[in-house]
């Protein structure tokens, strides 16, 4: 079996606020769902990771969550952005972008260049 | 910041305990819910779609873990989890726990009680603001050899006027007077001091107020401050003390100020005592000698620098001071007397004579802690055997060493620190009958207080001894031999040889310990059986002291006493009187030098001989008592050559003086003292009548008598008569079949009839001055007694243990020893020979270390060498015996093994 690339701690955390912040209040089962697919199945998101993050965001203050009823009826817990949380988007957002700006740069560079 | 939110929230998780782990859990559930469904929709059967699910999903148990990790603090959590372990294995053996800490409450408890009376004494003996200013003032004569001769009133005003003191106070050395008109009458210390003397220290009233520097009158002020633990103790904290009058002795004071508790008065020397009442007196009028510049009064003078002084610049200050003032009044300080002032922090100055007394208390409450933590150890050691299988287990299990060494050591930790605490909480609730114990005389008894320091030191003492002691047998209990041990299944494990060896050197430190203690103690009880028993040289038998002190007006021509002669006519009066008080027999009168261990601080004189002292500042200084004829017939000391003072030595008549063998024997060394002349030079008293002082001639010779301390054979005594020399402190010497309770107010009825302003106080019966001067050594002692028995017992414990653990160890080997045919008289001696090893080589030691320990405390013996054998070999012998005794259980258990039921039960 193929390994899948393993997401990092900090993609993971901008992957969760993003989702939110398009879908509005989710409950965690969506979140992962919505990863999955977006991800197209290539990165594994082992599922079950995504929980202790979500009580670690809630407890930093940029997620909250209360419970509600799901599309089938199902009780579940729903988690929506604070106003902290879509700050914290945007600044990892923009931190994101560098990086890969960064990144994407040095990918561009041939060897003349340098000289 | 991030940090610390992150900490508290994990503190937080700590206290909530497990709510977030139980939302993780419901949410896990939840996902796997609805993944299930998810999963059924397209088409799985329910139990694949869940065995997916959970695939999916990933391991949620170790999510669990892993989160919890992150979101607690493990260490504290395994400290919980190793808390509850422990005290489920001390309730599973409470025989064992109850004796552990029982050990260690006995060790903690009386470390702990006496760290509470050094607490209160010696570490904390300057507790006033900014302690660095306050120096000690003392006038030295060094051309007489004579120190801290006290200080003169000019003097003292030219101290407060130099510029280098804030203010400077001079305080009495203390004195006790009778408190009547509170609950119950009491004998109390008090101290009269100068106005300023609170001032000085920085110490303000907790009620009312302290004397006001302004408030100067030559004599009393008749205001007095007392102790808080005398206003707790005699007037029930009454709030509404202030203005009530306080009946001292005959006079009337009232109290203006209540001190708070944390104030303690100067002095930890046993002769200041404990002062409780301070009262206000300018020094300079009566009953004080007037204030001229030759008259010093015996006095403690206790300066405040001024701020950002060194002691140093304020030393080179008053050296300048002093030879300014040396050469305006040339006749008070003469050249050869070489008057200096000499300036001592006084943190330096407070060291008292119980000092000694008290560090070797703590010294012997060490050693017993140290045994009481060497037999825990020794315990723990013996129960590791038991567990060794536990051990083996957990450690097949995957514990790692140091995990189960960190389990074990707070499984041990927590027994120290209920010992500890027991011992606490024993003391707490007997410091009142513990107190009772404390002999009177030690200073500042009313500050031994068990509170919260104490509690931190009994703590702090458990929790190191537990890690000292604790880490050794967790080291040791952890470390089995994993393979060995699980294979004897259900055998009991045979024991590392480490562990045996470590607790044989256990005890033989155990032994040690307690031979040194017991030594000890020996030799401080046969010091105080000495001392008790010694022939004081005096017959303080029905012997009453009664005190009055004469008036000196400030104008030396008003004084009425103020000639010997004068004098004379009082004294004789006051004697006649006396012996007509039921039940006396005889009557004396001296001054208070003359009173037998009754005073702190002989007066002393330079002794100039004729012809062999030439120069002044050569001659020796000599204790110099003032007495009346009837003296030494009525204390029974006997003349051995020449004659007594008689009723014709008078003020006009040729001096006399009368000395003891060891002035004789000091001064006059294989020469006949009688008719020898002598010149007590520089005496203040003498000052005062004639401007040259006559020869004395010597007319009599007495025996020694330890009238200065009982552990003093002789010291030299010269003695002149109260009739040529007028003193002004007077104790009346009774003796009889008269009663103590009524006695004072006789003699001061007979006393006032004559001169009504004369004060009368302090009745004392020499038999009690006798052993209330033995309190402190009798005190220690007991003390030290009552440890090295502690410590006898539980060394016994100790090897008893080590025994009979070594002989259950060779339970095997004895019972085939036996089968072969061995004696059982054999295997009692191999035994016994095993105890008799460990207690040989404990001795060993414990004389090595008793030989120490006893040259140390050489200060404290009396009457019998640091070295002395009887003692040495008696104690060797007696720990010998115990230590046998101890073994010989063991070793009449291992005689009667029977062999068959232990081979096969092995």
């Amino acid at each position: 079996m193929k390994e899948k690339p393993d997401v990092l701690q900090g993609t993971l955390v901008l992957m969760v606020l993003k989702t939110l912040d398009v879908l509005g209040p989710q409950h965690g089962w969506g979140i992962a769902r919505r990863i999955e697919q977006i991800s197209g199945d290539l990165l594994a998101v082992n599922q079950g990771t995504l929980y202790p993050l979500l009580l670690k965001l809630e407890n930093e203050g940029s997620i909250a969550s209360e419970w509600g009823a799901s599309e089938n009826n199902r009780r579940a817990r729903f988690y929506r952005l604070t106003a902290a949380g879509r700050k914290q988007l945007r600044t990892e957002t923009r931190d994101w972008e560098q990086t890969a700006a960064i990144i994407a740069r040095f990918f561009e560079v041939k060897a003349e260049d340098l000289t | 910041m991030k940090f610390l939110r992150r900490f508290f929230i994990r503190l937080s998780n700590l206290a909530t305990g497990r709510s977030s782990d139980q939302r993780l859990q419901d949410e896990i559930a939840e996902h796997l819910a609805f993944q299930t469904e998810e999963n059924m929709r397209a088409g799985m059967s329910p139990t694949e779609a869940r065995r997916q699910a959970t695939l999916k999903l990933g391991a949620a148990e170790a999510i669990r873990e892993d989160h919890h990790a992150e979101h607690s603090i493990p260490f504290i959590e395994n400290l919980l989890f190793d808390l509850k372990y422990a005290v489920r294995m001390l309730l599973r053996s409470p025989g064992f726990s109850v004796i552990a800490i029982a050990t260690m409450a006995l060790g903690v408890g009386a470390t702990t009680a006496i760290y509470s009376v050094i607490d209160a004494t010696l570490l904390h003996p300057l507790p006033y603001p900014q302690p660095q200013q306050l120096v000690r003032i003392e006038d030295n004569l060094p051309g007489v050899g004579a120190q801290d001769v006290g200080i003169s009133v000019p003097e003292w005003r030219d101290l407060q006027s130099s510029g280098v003191f804030q203010s400077v106070s001079i305080s009495g050395h203390g004195a006790n007077v009778n408190l009547t008109g509170s609950a119950q009458p009491e004998r109390l210390s008090y101290k009269h001091v100068t106005p300023n003397y609170f001032a000085v220290f920085g110490v303000d009233a907790q009620l009312g107020r302290t004397f006001d520097p302004h408030d100067a009158t030559p004599g009393f002020n008749l205001e007095a401050v007392i102790s808080n633990g005398l206003w707790r103790r005699e007037f029930g904290a009454d709030p509404h003390i202030l203005g009530k009058d306080l009946l001292l002795d005959n006079d009337v004071y009232h109290v203006v100020g209540v001190m708070p508790s944390g104030f303690r008065d100067l002095g930890s020397t046993n002769e200041e005592l404990n002062t409780e009442i301070w009262l206000a007196a300018g020094m300079a009028g009566l009953p004080f000698p007037p204030p001229l510049r030759g008259s010093r009064q015996q006095s403690r003078v206790v300066g405040r620098m001024k701020p950002g002084l060194s002691i140093e610049a304020a030393q080179a200050h008053l050296d300048a001071l002093v030879q300014s003032l040396k050469k305006q009044y040339p006749a008070e300080y003469p050249a050869q007397a070489a008057w200096t002032v000499r300036l001592t922090p006084l943190s330096e100055t407070v060291v008292g004579s119980v000092r000694q007394s008290l560090i070797l208390l703590f010294g012997a409450v060490g050693l017993v802690l140290l045994i009481s933590c060497v037999n825990v150890a020794n315990l723990l050691l013996a129960r590791a055997s038991g567990r060794g299988r536990e051990i083996a287990v957990r450690q097949a299990l995957g514990a790692q060493r140091t995990r189960l060494i960190r389990q074990l050591l707070t499984e041990i930790l927590l027994l120290f620190l209920l010992g500890g605490i027991a011992g606490f909480a024993i003391l707490f609730c007997a410091q009142r009958f513990l107190l009772r114990l404390v002999p009177e005389t030690l200073p500042h008894i009313n500050d031994i207080a068990i509170g919260w320091g104490v509690l931190l030191f009994a703590v702090a003492v458990s929790v190191s001894a537990g890690t000292i002691f604790g880490l050794a047998p967790a080291w040791l209990m952890s470390g089995v031999d994993l393979i060995g041990t699980l294979r004897q299944e259900g055998r009991g494990s045979k024991g590392s040889p480490g562990r045996s060896r470590t607790r044989q050197m256990l005890v033989i430190t155990e032994l040690a310990l307690s031979l040194v203690l017991m030594v000890a103690s020996c030799l401080l009880l046969r010091s105080f059986w000495d001392l008790y028993n010694a022939e004081p040289g005096f017959n303080p038998d029905r012997v009453m002291a009664i005190q009055t002190w004469l008036p000196g007006p400030n104008d030396p021509s008003q004084d009425a006493y103020r000639t010997a002669t004068q004098e004379a006519v009082l004294l004789r009066e006051i004697l006649r009187r006396s012996r007509t008080l039921p039940g006396v027999q005889e009557a004396a009168i001296g001054d208070v030098d003359a009173l037998p261990l009754g005073h702190s601080n002989p007066g002393q004189l330079p002794l100039i001989r004729e012809g062999i002292e030439t120069m002044d500042n050569q001659a020796p200084v000599i204790d110099s008592p003032i007495v009346s004829p009837e003296y030494f017939h009525l204390l029974g000391m006997p003349l051995l050559r020449g004659r007594l003072f008689n009723d014709h030595d008078i003020e006009t008549t040729p001096q006399v003086a009368i000395i003891n063998q060891a002035a004789a024997r000091t001064y006059w060394p294989n020469q006949d003292p009688l008719g020898k002349r002598v010149r007590l030079h520089l005496d203040s008293r003498e000052l005062l009548n004639s401007a040259e002082p006559a020869w004395t001639t010597i007319v009599g010779v007495i025996a020694d008598a330890r009238t200065e301390s009982l552990a003093d054979e002789a010291i030299p005594q010269i003695y002149r008569s109260v009739y040529q020399h007028p003193t002004k402190s007077l104790a009346i010497f009774l003796r009889g079949q008269v009663d103590p309770s009524a006695i004072l107010g006789q003699v001061r009825q007979q006393v006032q009839d004559i001169d009504a302003q004369l004060p009368v106080f302090h009745a004392q019966r020499l038999d009690d001055v006798l052993s209330t001067s033995l309190s402190v050594r009798r005190f220690s002692m007991e003390m030290v007694a009552f440890f090295a028995a502690t410590a006898l017992l539980l060394a016994g414990l100790g090897i008893y243990g080590t025994i009979s653990y070594l002989v259950n160890e060779q339970r095997r080997e004895i019972a085939i020893r036996l089968a072969l045919g061995a004696q059982r008289g054999t295997i009692l001696k191999m035994v016994l020979r095993r105890g008799l090893g460990l207690a040989a080589a404990g001795a060993g030691l414990g004389v090595a270390g008793a030989l120490i320990v006893s040259h140390i405390m050489a200060g404290l013996l009396y009457g019998v060498s640091p070295t002395d054998l009887p003692t040495f070999a008696g104690v060797t012998f007696v720990l010998t015996t115990v230590a046998l005794a101890a073994s010989y259980i063991p070793a009449l258990r291992a005689m009667r093994l029977d062999p068959i039921t232990t081979l096969r039960s092995e």
